[in-house]
């Protein structure tokens, strides 16, 4: 039912400092057919799309198209092969209108070098006709919902003629309706032979509209087979198939009152109706796919973004967090996925760094931070948690991974929280370290702290939590103690396989 | 669906201009009321041929904004072409057609020399143009040495480029005029002027659609080099009197009307039509307030005053309209 391989990849390795992305994976796109590429966070989708786009080049490894052999030197290199590549993020020109935005760069050109407007906003809206939508093609982008956008990245490929299609999570942002017509559209190209590639996490909509399937896990290949060979249940299990090793020392907690109580916490657009309840010694892990709303959840708990509905409670306490000032007060901590962007400032000693949240209970007079106690404050914690490094003055920016993450710990310890979010605690740091900062969270519950724990790795949440809340697309998709917790059932739920 | 809203920005940003001709308006009613002199053609004359230099300068500047960038040393760049030009021709060096075009040529280099250390030196520009600010200014103190350039030594020839007229209009309007067009037409009816913007609307995006970024932006202060040559040559034609201190703190005015008429700071938004606007508005006000005999030191608070009026009214309707289309969003 497919035609003859149009583009093909062998053999593709990549790596980022030190991690591999991808280790020798193979992937044929046939014409006229929609390939699916399916996996959870970090199996390496992204990395694939990227290399396919131009963007990053593969360390080893060859790809073939029609035959030929090819290399891509940039985005334009690829554009100009006829391979398309949609993001999941929109990559618009906000100031400019949808007609400018399908052509940019390519603008048609009349006589004296002038860009023949007229044609580009006809083709423009000929393109969007073709697509079933309706857009003012003079109207800039800015003005434009996520949806409405995407589809202008649509019309952009079809204005590419593109044989290469490459769809990376392009329906994370649209309504049924949306995805309906996206899916007509791609059924329309495959019906011209284009090669699409269709990156999803969706799976009841890649059972609807793909014809093979490719899984990949932690880099790797694992299958490739038609569709009709494959249920969605042995899709998950071909994802997580993964060893529990027994990384993850979890101590026995005995969970005492609640400690943070989320009811019906709803940010319009991102998470709806979130509910669950932390108690004090007790891990929640909160898992789910990336784009689910883990980390929204997160921050409008600690007060960054801002809910529109729902209710939290901290120690039995109403909190209203409009700043993460609100949230410390409180009693919460957050430890950002982030380290490098929002959790550390590299270039403060580790002391700096720890004593900054509670810059106002070590000053003194006039606001004069007192030093010693500063340095008194880190050094406990540097302790406590085993910060390798030569003294706690050496700057942050020299320290590895695992102990700058350490230091983002102790930096949120020193303001003594009764709740302590962690966003991807171990994300790039080596293993030893994770064992690490798992015997410290894990000691931090023992010691009656309330652990709310975001991670994509199954192995880390199953290990670690005491119960597990699933999202799907924002909303709570499973709740699960730590006995009906399997990566299976996690999976399940996070694909949306799940009734909840 | 969304059409609306979208049409609701697209009609703020020709609101922008016009809110600028209601001011320019509310400005000439005000003080013709007040100083009736102001209406007369001598002054209004004088008004735009001093606005004009700006301008012309402006419209490199716009250039420049339009790609994220800004080109901070544009007084020098003119002051050192003024100066170099006047004294080629006072020398004898070379003749006035000749002293023109090297005076251009000039400005050009200057302006790539800018190009050069922001796309290739990877230095921010508004550290790059800070330092050729001073640069270029020690040039010029350099080569004049302490001496000046005044309207004995210079060719007739040459101070009467700027006095003379062409259909009646004198020719450093004239060359405003068509200077202000012919960015215009690039900017808004070319595929490099597109790239201009799409460079400072997105400039991930641009590059992921292989726009030539880094070309285009050394183009863009070469460009506004070579209209700040430009400007020199008729700076020194204009007044005849040219030493190193000759347009000092000239960059400020010219930011300030490439701000006021509407350019985003950030890029990717603007027209060389809002720029020349906003040129005319602050050189009336200037103008104005010597006609009511009001200090310098009223000038230059009442143009900040301006400047953060029009900067503050794009801040509040940009930002309104951004929380109207995120309620909207969050309907759906």
């Amino acid at each position: 039912m497919t035609g003859p391989a149009l583009l093909e990849l062998r053999g593709i390795s990549k790596r980022f400092a030190g991690v591999r992305a991808l280790r020798e994976v193979d992937l044929d796109l046939a014409e006229g057919a929609v390939h699916a590429l399916v996996g959870e966070n970090g199996a390496g989708k992204s990395t694939l799309v990227k290399i396919l786009a131009g963007v990053h080049h593969p360390d080893e490894g060859e790809i073939r198209l029609a035959g030929a052999p090819l290399v891509l030197a940039g985005p334009a290199a690829a554009r100009d092969r006829g391979i398309a590549v949609m993001h999941q993020q929109p990559n618009l020109f906000p100031d400019l209108d949808v007609a400018e935005n399908v052509f940019a760069g390519r603008l048609p050109i009349a006589r004296f070098g002038r860009v023949d407007w007229r044609r580009a906003r006809s083709a423009a809206a000929g393109l969007l006709a073709r697509l079933g939508v309706s857009l003012d093609v003079a109207a800039p982008v800015r003005g434009l919902s996520v949806a409405d956008q995407q589809l202008v990245e649509v019309a952009k490929a079809l204005s590419l003629d593109a044989r290469v299609l490459v769809m990376d999570e392009p329906t994370a942002a649209l309504s049924g309706r949306e995805v309906d017509r996206l899916f007509a559209t791609v059924r329309q190209l495959r019906e011209h032979g284009v090669a699409v590639l269709f990156v999803n996490h969706r799976l009841e909509e890649v059972f609807a509209l793909a014809d093979r399937v490719t899984v990949l896990r932690d880099g790797r290949h694992v299958i490739t087979a038609p569709i009709a060979e494959l249920t969605p249940a042995e899709t998950i299990r071909h994802m997580v198939g993964r060893q529990l090793d027994s990384l993850y020392p979890k101590q026995d907690a005995r969970p005492g009152e609640p400690a943070l109580e989320v009811a019906g916490l709803t940010r319009a657009g991102v998470f709806r109706d979130v509910s669950f309840t932390v108690r004090r010694g007790e891990i929640v892990a909160l898992a789910g796919l990336v784009g689910a709303g883990r980390t929204e959840v997160a921050r409008a708990l600690f007060g960054i973004d801002r809910a529109d509905a729902g209710e939290v409670r901290v120690g039995g306490r109403p909190v209203h967090a409009a700043s993460p000032g609100d949230a410390m007060r409180a009693g919460l901590a957050y430890v950002p996925e982030d380290r490098h962007d929002q959790g550390l400032v590299l270039d403060f000693s580790i002391a700096a760094n720890v004593s900054l949240p509670v810059l106002a209970r070590l000053s003194r007079l006039l606001g004069v931070v007192d030093r010693g106690g500063e340095r008194a404050l880190a050094g406990g914690y540097a302790e406590r948690l085993q910060i390798r490094a030569t003294g706690v003055d050496q700057p942050a920016a020299g320290l590895s991974g695992g102990n700058q993450q350490k230091v983002v710990i102790a930096k949120w310890l020193a303001t003594r929280p009764a709740v302590l979010i962690l966003d991807e605690p171990t994300r790039g740091i080596d293993i030893g370290a994770k064992a690490e900062v798992h015997r410290i969270v894990s000691g931090l519950a023992a010691e009656g702290m309330a652990i709310l724990l975001i991670s994509s790795e199954l192995p880390e949440v199953l290990g670690m939590a005491d119960r597990v809340i699933v999202l799907h697309e924002g909303r709570v998709a499973a709740s699960l103690t730590r006995e009906e917790a399997t990566q299976e059932e996690i999976m399940t739920a996070a694909t949306g396989q799940r009734g909840a | 669906m969304t059409g609306a809203p979208a049409r609701a920005l697209a009609v703020a940003a020709r609101l922008r201009e016009l809110g600028i001709l209601v001011a320019l308006g509310l400005v000439v009613l005000a003080v013709t009321l007040l100083s009736p002199s102001f209406l007369h053609l001598d002054n209004l004359g004088q008004v735009l041929l001093s606005v004009s230099l700006v301008a012309i300068a402006a419209a490199g500047q716009t250039i420049v904004v339009l790609t994220r960038n800004v080109d901070l040393s544009v007084g020098s760049m003119v002051g050192l072409v003024a100066f170099v030009t006047g004294d080629l021709l006072k020398q004898h060096a070379l003749g006035v057609p000749e002293a023109v075009l090297a005076g251009c040529v000039l400005g050009l280099g200057l302006g790539a020399v800018n190009g050069a250390i922001v796309t290739i030196g990877r230095v921010p520009a508004i550290v790059a143009t800070l330092g050729t600010l001073n640069v270029y200014r020690g040039l010029d103190f350099f080569v004049a040495g302490g001496k000046e350039v005044s309207a004995y030594d210079l060719p007739r020839a040459y101070l009467g480029i700027a006095t003379s007229a062409v259909a009646g209009i004198p020719v450093l309007i004239v060359a405003a005029a068509v200077i202000a067009a012919a960015v215009a037409f690039v900017l808004r009816s070319t595929r490099p002027g597109r790239a201009l913007y799409a460079i400072g609307s997105n400039p991930a995006a641009a590059d992921a659609v292989g726009i030539p970024s880094q070309r285009l932006v050394f183009a863009a202060f070469a460009a506004s080099g070579l209209l700040c040559g430009v400007a020199g040559v008729l700076w020194g034609s204009r007044f005849g009197t040219v030493n190193a201190f000759a347009a000092s703190g000239l960059e400020l005015e010219v930011i300030a009307a490439v701000v006021v008429g509407g350019v985003n700071i950030f890029g990717g938004s603007g027209t060389v039509f809002g720029a020349m606007l906003g040129a005319l508005l602050l050189g009336t006000i200037d103008n104005a307030l010597t006609l009511l005999r009001l200090s310098q030191f009223w000038l230059q608070a009442i143009d900040g005053v301006v400047i953060l009026l029009a900067v503050g009214a794009d801040a509040t309707i940009r930002g309104s309209l951004q929380r109207a289309l995120r309620a909207r969003s969050g309907r759906r």
